[in-house]
């Protein structure tokens, strides 16, 4: 509550400034969410049991409460999927003109905008994040990448001139907890507007809402077997890439995995796009609209609980103005609100995973060890649940694993550099090359400085900004193929790599 | 001096000095001079737009309920300056609405009643007739509102009469002609000797920032006329369009806390003209409270601009604490 | 005439703009289709190969820098190098069993296919880049960079036609280039690079080696400062353990297409997606405000 008689002593420079005003616990409603008792894999156009009749609970990260158990997929169910997958390319789909491949990707876009909040909802339950960001950015760009790769289903020759624009069979697609729906959206449209039949594995800790989306597909009419859904752990995932009825292999997850399957792979003759793991540097310049370079700071890295692979872990600042722009961060730390993901202001939601957050903890660990200066803003986090609070590190070096490894997590590693070739040597100086951001007021700087940077994504003045025409993707190991855009049809395409 | 046969000058307030002689700034030194400015706005971070307008539509998503949000709808109530600037107001009108200020909702007594009662300044010695004793301010633009084109001495003689007549707060423009032309002393000079000329009268600066061409000029005019001795910074004169909108109101708040940071002194603010609804209101109470916090959260240093929110406001009171949707003719207009 | 002795060529490794011999100092014979030898060829080692991949790093930043106006000039020059030697050239082509007018069209064509591609160089950014219409104020603009430092293993044959073929997509963007030469027909491949030499081709943005390269291919899949592997030259079995090598550092392999590749196609065999394959799209935001 605010206080209505006396002045308080207003904050000092550097101290926190306490929020003021209360908000009152603002739920989503549940409701509109119904959970079955239990799920089967989705073949075929229907739910099928799996072959070796198991299933595994998936929970609710906030509450560790069971939300429903799961079919878990073995390698004969991915061998009916993908037959499912191969009779449908030969007929129905692949036969179909492009236009009428397009409307039902339109009609697909539709129908999730129509359902936007109920998915919303059950991608909070289900993976942990705040209904803000599931409500507006999950469901709204899921919904408009499907309305955008509709548009190309017909218009392929048009894309690349000069190009084998055919379709290249089915496509086993791998997808990530981060943002589920969103995740299968970015592979499942372009797949399908190309042409393609998809099996899909979405993450073991996050199945609902692909499962909810191929109900969806029924709805939709999508003809039977053009998108499968096989639920399960690792191994069905590595089952599926592996398969040799697939043509096609897309995998958005860790680096480790990736170079799994790329291993996997070799000499299979299956196209293959990976989009991994990264350590995203985010310099800013003395001159930077600093207000702005904060939230872009804050965004990039508390986004989503830190679960982004894109994520600005590693903060470069000119030294001129470090102190500063930490009292700076430190007060805008202090106002985030961490907690229950299903209040609608809530900035920072629950960890994934029991595991996830062991590897956050672990690595925060490190970090201490290694001689980082930690500082965590007060925060009461809930008693049950998997929670991380939001963390920096500050006099953090190149040499630190806390500055060259992933973290996944809410978890900030705070640099400083003198020099814009500083700057620059130090962003590139990792495997990864995903995305990067650069706060200046200056134009020809920020060209300078995206043209160096190693990422396949440089946000300039602003940061996380994610739009289906936009390509997404990375350099080294960051993984190869671009998602979204006209780019991310190429993946998709006989001609294209 | 006269001015249209009205005496100008310095004759009303002689127990002030004189304007020529600047006080000594507690953020720009003894000897402020274009240089000083200068150097002084060069050190303003400049602004994204897109940005701060992103962080204003993300603070607009708080979703305030139930207590909460009575609390933030009592507190919008008496940071309210109702507000009539109109060629044809009346002493009459000002009665009216001098009531209506004082108490809000006549058949409520738990409603607080508004800050103040905004007026030009003709209007002032009736407003201060009729507020006496009310506890409610008398707010009086000045300075050749709301164009601000009018020679110095004929600003100070306005607003050191509309104090002198006893007004509690001066709303003065800056001379958005001279800011822009790149003149930034002439402003500083001007806000300083407004300052000075209606002492004791609480100083509020409108940048009217619908004119200045962008949010790096918001920054740059808020943080002169705090370093000017502004006691509250205004947006808008609530007579050019765009006037009050979130963004902008952001990239003052955060102007004021680097000024605060600065010098230690904590500077107001007044959103003018556009904010009409309750809805509206609480998000700028929001975005208040996110970004200088609690210590903000009072009518001594926040006030809404307006003359139809403040029904709004009772209208939604009433609807949280009856749960029944309410109709305008249940609450008085004047 | 009688007496006077030829002058033989020693046939040597192109790293760095120089034309070193290989660290080990052993040399292998090339043969003509009869099998008689033409000439003792460098045998490079890993060593070598590390030294090449060495130089084309190094070169490559300022090979990127360069204007593609520039690449473009420096691609045609090494066009006309082999043309003015077209004579050698087909010579040594002849010397893989080809008739006559065959070898002269394949050199031909390679010029052609040289020519084509330098063209690209300031030309191919505005075929695969493009801007974004994203929604929201904001500037997005997606642009094709070069990958880094590629390998190329070149086919065996044609050694000429294919090589180029392969190689001069990978330098047009500013990718440098370590190239495993074919490994039977050698002797095209060291005089294209003394062709380079002369055409103000910067030392290291072409890197050609000679010898045995089932002794260097895993070394360079595997070099993790290698960002790219074109596979044309390899067989199935070379490919799946190139594949496997590469998966270390996320390497990108572009593997042939099944089936025969007809080189002297325009249609198929060169493209400026072939560019394409050894780049990286960059998209870069920035906000539309005042």
């Amino acid at each position: 509550m605010y206080d209505q008689t006396s002045e308080r002593t207003p904050a000092r420079r550097g101290e926190v400034v306490p929020s003021g005003l209360d908000y009152a616990p603002s739920l989503e409603a549940v409701d509109q969410v119904s959970i079955d008792e239990s799920y089967d894999l989705w073949i075929d156009g229907k739910p099928s049991p799996p072959a070796a009749n198991r299933y595994f609970p998936t929970v609710n990260p906030a509450t560790e409460e069971t939300l429903t158990r799961v079919a878990e997929g073995d390698g004969e169910d991915v061998d009916r999927a993908v037959a499912a997958a191969r009779k449908a390319y030969n007929g129905a789909w692949g036969k179909m003109a492009g236009k009428e491949r397009a409307k039902y990707l339109y009609r697909l876009a539709r129908m999730l905008a129509e359902r936007s909040r109920e998915f919303a909802v059950l991608e909070t339950l289900d993976g942990g994040k705040p209904i803000k960001e599931s409500r507006d950015v999950d469901l709204p760009l899921a919904s408009a990448h499907f309305f955008y790769y509709a548009g190309w289903a017909d218009k392929l020759e048009y894309a690349f001139p000069g190009l084998d624009t055919r379709p290249l069979g089915v496509a086993a697609q791998v997808i990530p907890w981060n943002f589920p729906i969103l995740m299968l959206a970015w592979k499942v449209a372009p797949a399908l507007a190309a042409g393609n039949t998809v099996v899909l594995k979405p993450a073991e800790t996050t199945p609902l809402t692909a499962l909810a989306f191929a109900r969806l597909t029924a709805e939709a009419g999508l003809p039977p077997g053009v998108l499968n859904i096989v639920t399960g752990g690792g191994g069905a995932g590595a089952e599926a890439v592996a398969h040799p009825g697939v043509d096609k292999v897309a995998f958005t997850g860790s680096t480790e995995v990736g170079k799994l399957i790329q291993k996997r792979l070799a000499g299979a003759r299956k196209r293959l796009t990976l989009e991994l793991g990264g350590k995203a540097p985010h310099i800013v310049f003395e001159d930077a609209p600093v207000d702005q370079a904060v939230e872009g700071v804050i965004n990039g890295i508390f986004f989503n609980q830190g679960h982004v692979c894109c994520a600005g872990s590693r903060l470069l600042v000119q030294e001129s103005i470090y102190d500063a722009f930490l009292d700076r961060l430190k007060v805008r730390l202090a106002s985030l609100r961490v907690g229950d993901p299903l209040d609608k202001n809530t900035d920072v939601g629950a960890i994934n995973s029991r595991a996830q957050l062991d590897k956050i903890g672990a690595l925060v660990e490190i970090g201490v060890a290694e001689g980082a200066e930690m500082y965590q803003p007060p925060c009461a986090l809930p008693e049950r649940g998997y929670w991380f609070a939001p963390t920096l590190f500050m006099g953090v070096s190149q040499g630190h694993r806390i500055a060259r490894e992933e973290i996944f997590g809410p978890v900030l590693s705070i640099m400083t550099f003198r020099t814009p070739v500083e700057a620059v040597e130090k962003a590139n100086n990792t495997p990864y090359g995903l995305s990067a951001g650069v706060w200046t007021a200056k134009g020809s700087r920020i060209l300078w400085v995206a043209d160096r940077l190693r990422a396949g994504v440089v946000w300039a003045n602003t940061y996380n900004k994610f739009d289906p025409a936009s390509p997404f993707g990375g350099y080294r190991e960051s993984g190869f193929g671009r998602e979204g855009g006209r780019h991310g049809l190429l993946p998709y395409l006989r001609g294209g790599s | 001096m006269t001015f249209l046969g009205l005496p100008i000058g310095l004759a009303p307030m002689s127990a002030k000095a004189p304007a020529t002689v600047l006080p000594t700034s507690p953020v720009l030194g003894p000897s402020v001079t274009p240089k000083v400015i200068e150097s002084y706005l060069r050190a303003v971070p400049p602004v994204d737009e897109v940005g701060a307008a992103e962080r204003a539509a993300a603070l607009s998503t708080r979703s305030v309920k139930r207590e909460s949000k009575l609390a933030a709808l009592d507190l919008a109530v008496r940071m309210c300056d109702l507000t009539t600037l109109e060629g044809r107001d009346t002493p009459g009108k000002i009665v009216q609405l001098a009531s209506k200020a004082a108490r809000p909702d006549p058949t409520d007594p738990t409603i607080p009643p508004a800050a103040a009662l905004c007026v030009y300044p003709n209007l002032v010695p009736h407003a201060v007739r009729a507020l006496a004793g009310s506890g409610v301010g008398v707010a009086s633009v000045a300075t050749y509102f709301p164009s601000g084109q009018a020679p110095l001495e004929v600003k100070l003689a306005e607003a050191a009469w509309a104090a002198s007549e006893g007004a509690d707060e001066i709303d003065m423009v800056i001379d958005r002609g001279a800011f822009l032309a790149g003149d930034c002393l002439k402003v500083y000079e001007e806000i300083a000797a407004v300052g000075e000329a209606c002492r004791p009268a609480c100083l509020k600066v409108i940048l009217e920032t619908g004119e200045l061409g962008g949010f790096d000029n918001v920054r740059r005019a808020s943080m002169l006329a705090m370093a000017a001795g502004a006691d509250f910074i205004k947006t808008s004169t609530g007579k050019v369009s765009p006037a009050a909108t979130l963004p902008v109101t952001l990239v003052m708040l955060e102007a004021i806390r680097d000024f605060y940071a600065a010098s230690g002194r904590a500077v107001g603010i007044k959103p003018a003209g556009g904010i009409s609804t309750a809805k509206q209101a609480v998000r700028y109470l929001v975005m208040l409270s996110e970004t200088l916090g609690a210590a903000w959260l009072t009518p001594s240093r926040f006030r809404f601009g307006a003359s139809s929110l403040l029904n709004d406001l009772l209208m939604q009171i009433r609807w949280v604490r009856e749960g029944r949707y309410q109709s305008p003719d249940y609450f008085t207009e004047d | 005439m009688s007496g006077r002795i030829g002058v033989r060529k020693t046939y040597k490794l192109y790293v760095d703009g120089d034309f070193p011999r290989s660290e080990s100092g052993r040399t292998y014979p090339a043969l003509d289709h009869r099998g008689e030898v033409i000439a003792r060829v460098a045998a490079a080692t890993r060593k070598d190969l590390r030294g090449a991949v060495r130089a084309a790093r190094r070169a490559q930043p300022s090979w990127a820098a360069r204007t593609g106006y520039n690449r473009g000039q420096i691609i045609y020059r090494i066009a006309e190098m082999v043309e003015d030697r077209a004579a050698v050239f087909a010579a040594q082509v002849r010397m893989a069993g080809v008739a006559a007018a065959k070898a002269r069209r394949e050199v031909f064509r390679s010029i052609d296919r040289l020519v084509w591609y330098a063209g690209w160089a300031d030309k191919y950014q505005q075929v695969i880049g493009n801007l974004n219409p994203v929604a929201g104020p904001f500037f997005n603009i997606s642009v094709p960079e070069p990958t880094g430092v590629v390998g190329v293993i070149a086919p065996e044959a044609p050694a000429l036609l294919g090589l180029v073929s392969r190689l001069a997509p990978v330098i047009v963007s500013g990718n440098t280039a370590v190239v495993l030469a074919s490994e039977r027909w050698p002797a095209p491949s060291v005089v294209l690079a003394e062709a380079m030499a002369t055409a103000d081709l910067p030392g290291g943005v072409v890197n050609i080696l000679t010898g045995p390269r089932s002794g260097m291919a895993p070394y360079l899949a595997s070099h993790l400062d290698v960002n790219g592997i074109d596979a044309y030259g390899a067989d199935e079995d070379m490919l799946a353990g190139l594949e496997e090598a590469a998966a270390a550092g996320v390497k990108r392999v572009v593997g042939p297409p099944e089936g025969r590749i007809a080189w002297m196609d325009d249609r198929t065999a060169q493209s400026p997606y072939a560019i394409a394959a050894f780049t990286e799209i960059k998209t870069v935001w920035h906000p539309k405000g005042l």
